[in-house]
Formats: structure tokens, sequence, C-alpha cells
């Protein structure tokens, strides 16, 4: 893929402790992650101290910080597990903002080389994208490719990306069900692709693997979606998800892109499909209701910035999915408390 | 694969190729062709003869077999373009329709082995699609993949697959202006993955490289009126494209793109191409926002109905732009009429 010139004072690396020791994970993405500024969020119910190799420009956050800043409404918003990401993009004042999960090490592409995230999603945030219309060569802007034949000439110029998802080999973002019923599977194909995933099509967004613009979408990645049973693998989450699909209806409204494809991380084998069934069919079911709401979710013409459209989704969630469950009534809740936090912060 | 699945589906399929000078590129893909039966349209002059290589079973139709088989319908049947390559769609008895240009070769894949182009797209066409909701690990019936988390499993069923789109290794299919800048630009990547365009979605449909379930979506599959005697030229698959994709999405029929890729061979001259190309540049910004907002009637509930009632629409909203829409949408009736008349209804309760 081609390199575009990075400014590094324009990019934050969030990364969420969810274990002690970040040691393995972060001497893995040295060559990349040394170049940068990190926010190194520790999960408030992480007991111990975290362990940090030297030779890393980082400010961390603990427990502590969290609740400084978030005062009353820590009630509301919970920053515990995977959630506790969200603080740190929070936090942030750049304009692109990298996160991986602490499971994932760099991959390989198809001739061996190293793959480099971090500039792969700084080179899909800062290429235009193409939501209006699919171009069947996939990403235009990219070094060898261009618009095909019937490509209208007025959506040429593309439109800003706001979010860049990046895939995973090995270990696959399957859920408990799949992967324990394919307990072998692992993903060795490698598709050299990134595209446009277009206006209006709902996808599930992984948090596992993903850049996006700060400036643009910032209060839109937001900790909301809590299932009772939230555990502290992936398999036992769908929160990502909710927060993917706000994302993608926000970027709709705004005529901004979402990618998906490239970059490829490496994710490492961790925990067990089975044992996290017992404790992930609440995500899965409710899934059932959450794809149909996005999908007929319409904002109103009015809701010109990623916060006025959070309070719209929001108000649609407290009437339409709330009555169906209290996790429901509690995202909404939170998305208000959320967008009312992230106002008062990034005014500091 | 094992053998028996390059071979799948030869009593089912026809294989449908125009052409104007010869097929000498069959021979490439003889190994995966021949046990499958070709229709070949011949454009341009009827009196040339095209040499079909031996050990091949086709069926052949030139401009004279055109006229007389549809007599005043064969109006709608473009000459001097390879639009007229939907005329084998017609006649064909097959359920299965796979469509290549004459200089399309095999491709290799990144190990160097031979893609089987033909078997992808039986592959493609026989696994479900999954437009209600888009999968970022692509196609999750492939081998090695599957639905993410998050895609709820109500969706996970897919829905039938109505064209197979596949895509071109070398020469990409770009338009006469991008073949004017870009010259020497090859397409050399080689992108693993089929994926089901979204629902809603349009896109650009090439005819080079393309196969369909004739039972499913055959009467939508008109490539138009292009060439001689046209204004316009190299639209052809691009409208059928856009046609299909909104019936499919009315109709709830996947369409995949991605694999299989083809080599192109050849370049054609991009002067000629702008020539042909013009109307078309200018009338795809009108012509494309009137397919986004294309909607069909309950009503409609077999592909004739809906293209039918697409026909009316372009007349109405396209008309305006320029008479040729007007001659087109008769064309689009008297397309069905045909298909009709070839392919008489076998039951009545037609999905």
């Amino acid at each position: 893929m081609s390199q575009i010139s990075i400014n590094h004072d324009e990019v934050d690396i969030v990364i969420g402790a969810l274990q002690l020791d970040l040691k393995s994970f972060m001497e893995e993405w040295r060559p990349v992650f040394s170049q940068f500024h990190l926010i190194i969020v520790k999960d408030p119910d992480l007991k111990g101290e975290l362990e940090i190799p030297a030779g890393f420009n980082f400010n961390l956050y603990t427990k502590s910080d969290i609740d400084g800043v978030v005062g009353s409404s820590s009630n509301a918003i919970s920053f515990s597990g995977y959630s506790c990401r969200y603080f740190g993009y929070l936090m942030s004042r750049k304009k692109y903002i990298i996160c991986i999960d602490d499971d994932c090490i760099p991959a390989r592409d198809s001739a061996g080389n190293f793959v480099d995230a971090v500039a792969q999603h700084i080179t899909n945030l800062s290429t235009p994208a193409t939501p209006f219309f699919f171009n069947t060569l996939y990403d235009p802007f990219c070094k060898g490719a261009d618009f095909v034949r019937g490509y209208p000439f007025s959506l040429r110029s593309g439109v800003d990306c706001g979010l860049s998802c990046g895939l995973w080999l090995n270990l696959a973002d399957l859920d408990a069900p799949t992967q324990a019923l394919k307990p072998e599977l692992r993903n060795t194909r490698y598709v050299d692709a990134v595209l446009t995933v277009p206006a209006r099509t709902m996808m599930p967004v992984s948090g596992i693997n993903i850049g996006f613009n700060r400036e643009l979408v910032g209060p839109a990645l937001l900790p909301a979606f809590r299932l009772a049973k939230e555990g502290n693998l992936r398999w036992e989450t769908v929160e990502d998800i909710w927060t993917g699909m706000c994302v993608k209806v926000v970027c709709d409204q705004l005529r901004l892109g979402v990618k998906s494809g490239l970059p490829y991380v490496w994710r490492k084998e961790r925990g067990d499909a089975i044992e996290s069934l017992k404790k992930e069919w609440e995500g899965v079911k409710l899934m059932e209701d959450v794809v149909p709401f996005f999908q007929s979710l319409r904002l109103s013409t009015s809701a010109a910035t990623a916060e006025d459209c959070l309070s719209e989704i929001a108000a649609g969630v407290k009437e339409q999915l709330a009555p169906t469950n209290p996790v429901f009534a509690r995202a909404a809740e939170t998305m208000v408390e959320w967008v009312k936090l992230w106002k008062r912060v990034q005014t500091q | 694969m094992a053998t028996s699945a390059t071979h799948l589906l030869k009593d089912e399929l026809d294989i449908v190729i125009p052409t104007i000078r010869n097929l000498d590129f069959l021979e490439m893909w003889r190994p995966f062709f021949e046990p499958y039966h070709l229709i070949i349209v011949q454009d341009g002059d009827p009196s040339k003869i095209i040499k079909v290589p031996d050990g091949f079973d086709y069926e052949l139709y030139n401009r004279n077999d055109i006229n007389k088989i549809l007599g005043p319908k064969a109006s709608c049947i473009s000459f001097k373009d390879s639009a007229c390559r939907c005329f084998g769609y017609m006649v064909s008895k097959k359920k299965y329709i796979f469509t290549i240009d004459d200089d399309c070769f095999v491709a290799k894949d990144p190990s160097g082995k031979e893609v089987n182009a033909l078997a992808q797209h039986i592959k493609n066409l026989l696994c479900p699609s999954t437009p209600n909701f888009f999968n970022t690990l692509y196609d999750p019936f492939r081998e090695g993949a599957d639905f993410v988390r998050g895609y709820p499993f109500s969706l996970r069923e897919g829905v039938p697959t109505a064209v197979s789109h596949g895509l071109w290794m070398n020469i990409p299919d770009y338009d006469a202006p991008t073949q004017l800048v870009k010259p020497l630009e090859r397409n050399t990547r080689y992108v693993d993955a089929v994926l089901t365009i979204p629902k809603g979605t349009l896109f650009p449909m090439c005819g080079m490289n393309l196969a369909f379930d004739r039972d499913l979506i055959g009467p939508a599959m008109y490539f138009g009126l292009m060439g001689d005697g046209q204004p316009i030229g190299r639209y052809d698959d691009m409208w059928a494209g856009w046609c299909i994709k909104v019936i499919c999405d009315h109709m709830g029929l996947g369409v995949k793109t991605g694999l299989p890729y083809i080599w192109h061979s050849k370049a054609s001259n991009p002067f000629v191409n702008l020539k042909k190309e013009y109307h078309g540049i200018f009338w795809q910004e009108e012509i494309i926002p009137f397919f986004q907002a294309a909607t069909l009637s309950k009503d409609c509930t077999t592909i004739q109905k809906c293209y039918i009632e697409l026909s009316k629409q372009v007349k109405e909203k396209l008309g305006k732009i320029d008479p040729y829409f007007v001659k087109l949408s008769d064309a689009m009736v008297t397309w069905i009429e045909a298909w009709d008349e070839l392919n008489p209804a076998k039951d009545s309760g037609k999905k």
C-alpha cells in the first residue's frame, strides 16, 4: 500500500490495559509505537502495577485519574474492561487515534513483510473514502488502482474518512458460538484491499484494531453498551459493535466514510470460546434487535455534528429499544452522559 | 479441488462469448471450458466465418440469425458492440450463464496456480449472498472464513446469489479518460476476496468476466442499445448492472464481486473509447441518481414485471435527458417480449 508522509504530532495511540504485563505487547510494537505519543489507560478494575517497558513516550491514566475527571458521571459511565480505552479517547487532543487490543501483535503480509498497522490506519484516514458508489477495484486512491469504468466523475473526489476498521490474522473476531463450533478455525487469508463500506450499509465494527479521526467523529466512539455478564474477552462483549454502529450512523449522516480491510494485526490465542459462550449468549441475542434498529434509524436533517447525532440516536434507543431490555435503557442514559462529559472535557 | 468440481453444472451452464475477430483465446481455456456448451454471438459482418477451435460443443449466431429468430424484435439487439452478447442469454436454455470476452485469458493466483474462473463463479453462484449486513471478513461461506462477532444469526442464512462479478488482472477496466491519463497502469494486485455488494448500493458491472443465474435474473440482463446507430457505446454492461442491482435489491437476491480474476490482455484504443463513452460520461451523472432513487412497486413480483416498470420510469425520468432514453425504454420492453417468446413460462407461479 502507498505510504503517505505522516505527521506524528497528529496521532495518539491509545492502549487499553486489561492485563498488567504490557511488556511483550509493547516490545512487539516498539518499531511502530516508539514513534508516537501513547495514551495508556489501566482498566480501573485491574489491581496492581502496570509493567511498561522503557523508551516510550506516554501518558498513563488509572482509576484515580478517571474518577477525578469523570466525577459525578461515573455512576452512569463505566470504564471497566475494554471500555477503559474510551477514557483515553476523551483525554486525547490529537486528530487521529489508533487503538489496538493488547493481545494483538504486528502481522506479516503475504510476502512476509512486517505490517505497520498504524501507518496503514493513518493512510486510510487521510485519503478520501467513497461511500456513495461502489468501486469494484476497491480503494481507488491506492497506488496501482483507480476508479473503474462507469464510476461517476462527480463522486471521484470522495469524502473524508472518519473510521478505519482493520482485520485480524490467526484468531479472527468471531463470536463465541462460531469459534466454539469451529475450534480449529484460524484466519490465514490476507486480503490485500481496503474498501469503503457504502453509505447506509451497516456493519459489525470490531474494536480490536481501529483508527479514527477524533476531530470528525470523536464523541461517537463511546462506552455505552454493557452486557450484564460482560467480561474481559472480546467473546464476552458486544460494546464495540454497538459503538461501531453509532459511528457508522454518524458518518452516514455527516457524509463521512468508513473504511474496512487493511491493516491486519496478528491476534494471539486467549481464552476459551466454550467458556465464554455461557456469558455471551446475551450479546448474540441482543444483536437481533440492535441491527434492525440501526438499519432503520433516520436522523433529522438538523443533526450536523457527531454530538447532535448521538443525542438523536440515544433518544431513539430510549424510545424504541429501552422498553425491551434494561441494557438498552442504560445504554441510552450512558450515551447522553457521555456527550455531556465529552463536551465538558473537550472545552477545557 | 476435486476434478468433479471443475465440471460442475456442465449440463446446466452455457458460456456466452461475443466475438468479431476470432476465438483463439479458447485454446488457453480448453481444460476448463471444454465440457461446457458455448453460445457464440458473432457481431459485425455476418459473412465472415468465425472458426471455433475443434472439440468445443457450440451454437453460433450471426446478425442474420438474430434477425431471423427475432424478426422485428431484433431491433433491441445491438450491432457493432459486444452488447449483442445478451442475445446469447436469451436463446440459452440453461440455468446459468457465464460470459467472457475474447481477449480474456487464464490468470494465475499469487502461488502461480492457474485460476479456474468458471469454477469460482459457480461456487459464488451456488453459495448464498449476504446483502443485508456487511461481513467484514468478506464471503462468510468461503472455506477459512465465517460471520464475524456481531453478525445477527437471523441474517446468516443469506439470500440466493443471482450474479457473480469477476475482476481482471493486467489491463483493468478503466474508462477512456483514465486510460489516457494512465496508459501504463496495470492491475497487479490479487485481492483474495469475494464479497456481496450491499443492498441499496449500486456498482459498475463489467461484462468481461460475469456469471449469473438465468432463472433468477436473466430477463433483466439486457445490455441495452449500443454501437452502430446509437449515440453511446461501452455502457452496455453498466446499464445492465444498474438495472439488475435495483431489481435484485427489490427481489431479495444477491450480487457478488471479487474473485475470480481473469487476465485481460488487450487495451482497446482510448481515443476510440472516448468517442463511444463520451455521452455516457455526462449522462451517467443523471442516470446514477435515477437508479439510486428508483423503487419498484409491490406488484412487481417477477423479474419481467420489475423490468417493465423500470422501463417506464426510464422513459419518464431519463427521457428528458435525451431521446435516446425513450428509444432505450422501448427496447427494454421489446427485449422482455422477445425473452418471453423464446422462454415461455413453464409454470405460472414463478418466484
